[in-house]
């Protein structure tokens, strides 16, 4: 019953937020830029929560999501405009197209460890972009231009809703569990009969699948999907989210995909030196608090409720 | 119970176990020692599905195990209790539980085994919403073993409950090991303190790198003379 109501009541919540946003957009309060900064960071948001339950959760070292996202913006982008499909046929073939190559290429990978594991994903995101590169029905070098946009914040803002609720979900099952312990220990999590490479798959498969819609929603925002976006620096901008935020915390990848999206946009620009501000956080960020802003911490409604004291803390402790 | 022909066992081209046999029988305290990279751990790892022999059988209640993969070992009920402890150290005690019930669906039967482990570890019931990295090695190696419990084991493999202990806190453990199995669970223990697992032990085997050199009834190998003077200290 607690349970429940705390759902509904985040449920209202996103629902408010979204309202809220929406109609600002609408009386042009917020303008192009600002909204295209939202739209990003919902994108962000869904990369990044994603990529956690693979890296943070599980404990899988993986820096390829940019590749996995490049076939979510380019088989999505197949679907409507080859194909004269709907936008959501695009956004569920690209999960699905995502999600079947993350579960192909996780199945001989996910068997190596660390360092290894890292270089290969590294290796496989870049395999992806250059073999999109080498397609000409897809625009090859050029991209794929004349994308229909069909993105706008309501597709993108609940898609965000939808991952997190998933994801958040997912982590407190019988199956995320078994992530968790992984990550954990492997030996014990394989001593306690744990089947480990089934969960590490099926963690990378889902992960997968959400970079999957996320580039499905980026190339139908920006009209084009071009190999460029999904080099390894696009993958590095995804983990440094997910690692600023906290390995294992959503909302600490939430926080950090708003924070970094509005650094980004403050010095659009600069763009040489986003990174140098980047890598100037990132080392900051390790000298002081190497464990990320929320470490493995996730923001719940009884923080709120302690925030707000008095007799709403005996209600929110009770659950 | 447990009946181990022949196995051989390699790290690459290193030849760990040579032929090893071995046997438990239901209801015993089974002890392998042996000094420092005898094999000890490698047979409790083969058995467990960790590691597969090259050669020879490994039978567990009339089935053969050999290759079979570890998940599937658990479930056929035997249970490990691997060295160093290795909980879950980010996860509290009670979590470290319900996973050591990973492979069970009956909740009510979990309920009851997990009141079961705390009666036999109450240190446990105090701190079972701490989280498990911050309990001392003691508690630890209570925990690895309340978890090793949890998958209502007929066999438990448990790999030097002892390492790291303070003598008085080793005391204890064993005299848990001895309760465990008097309450019907069949151990197979390999220690270091060849001492302390004499003491508790009905039989026991003798290892020397990746052979058996001696086995027998554990009282009568704690009073040999070649025993004493190669782990007991004279």
């Amino acid at each position: 019953m607690g349970k429940n109501k705390k759902e509904l009541l985040s449920l209202v919540a996103c629902i408010a937020l979204y309202a809220v946003v929406q109609s600002l957009i609408m009386l042009d309060v917020i303008g192009p830029f600002w909204e295209l900064n939202l739209i990003l960071i919902c994108i962000n948001v869904i990369l990044a929560v994603s990529l956690n339950l693979i890296n943070g959760f599980t404990g899988q070292f993986s820096i390829g999501h940019a590749g996995f996202m490049a076939v979510g913006a380019y088989l999505g982008a197949v679907l409507t405009v080859k194909l004269q499909l709907p936008f959501i046929v695009a956004i569920l073939g690209g999960a699905a197209a995502a999600g079947f190559l993350g579960f192909v290429i996780g199945l001989p990978t996910l068997r190596l460890d660390g360092d290894y594991l890292a270089i290969a994903t590294l290796g496989l995101g870049e395999i992806i972009r250059i073999t999109i590169l080498n397609i000409p029905y897809v625009g090859g070098a050029s991209g794929f231009m004349g994308i229909p946009r069909y993105s706008n914040f309501t597709w993108v803002f609940f898609a965000t809703v939808f991952t997190v609720f998933f994801i958040r979900n997912f982590i407190n099952s019988t199956h995320g569990r078994a992530c968790i312990s992984i990550r954990e220990n492997q030996i014990a999590a394989e001593a306690m009969g744990i089947d480990t490479t089934k969960y590490k798959v099926m963690a990378f498969t889902i992960g997968a699948a959400f970079a999957g819609i996320a580039g499905t929603l980026f190339s139908h925002y920006f009209y084009i999907a071009h190999p460029a976006s999904f080099t390894f620096m696009k993958s590095f901008d995804i983990l440094t989210i997910v690692v600023l935020g906290g390995l294992g915390s959503i909302s600490g990848s939430i926080t950090a995909a708003i924070l970094l999206t509005f650094v980004s946009a403050a010095l659009a620009s600069y763009p040489e030196w986003r990174m140098i501000i980047y890598s100037l956080m990132l080392i900051v960020l390790m000298l002081y608090r190497p464990q990320g802003l929320f470490g493995n911490k996730e923001i719940s409604l009884k923080i709120f409720g302690r925030l707000m004291g008095g007799n709403k803390r005996g209600n929110t402790q009770g659950n | 119970m447990l009946k181990i022909e022949n196995i051989d066992v390699y790290y690459g081209a290193i030849h760990a176990l040579k032929g090893i046999s071995a046997e438990v029988n239901e209801g015993e305290i089974v002890t392998l020692i042996g000094a420092n990279g005898a094999g000890k751990s490698t047979i409790l790892r083969t058995i467990s599905g960790l590691l597969k022999p090259k050669a020879g059988q490994i039978n567990f209640e009339g089935k053969s195990i050999a290759g079979v993969v570890a998940q599937d070992i658990v479930k056929l009920g035997i249970s490990q209790v691997p060295e160093g402890r290795r909980v879950f150290a980010n996860m509290s005690v009670l979590e470290n539980l319900e996973l050591g019930a990973y492979i069970r669906n009956d909740k009510k039967g979990i309920q009851e085994d997990m009141e079961n482990v705390f009666v036999k570890f109450p240190r446990l019931a105090e701190r079972r919403s701490q989280l498990a990295g911050t309990l001392s090695g003691g508690e630890q190696q209570m925990l690895a073993m309340g978890r090793a419990l949890m998958s209502r084991p007929r066999l438990l493999l448990l790999d030097e409950p002892s390492m790291g202990l303070a003598p008085l806190l080793v005391k204890e453990i064993f005299s848990i090991i001895k309760e465990i199995n008097a309450s019907g669970t069949t151990v197979l223990l390999v220690e270091q303190n060849a001492h302390m697992a004499l003491s508790i032990a009905h039989r026991a085997y003798v290892l020397e790198t990746g052979r058996i050199t001696l086995s027998g009834d554990a009282k009568e190998l704690a009073a040999s003379e070649e025993i004493r003077k190669a782990y007991l200290g004279g």
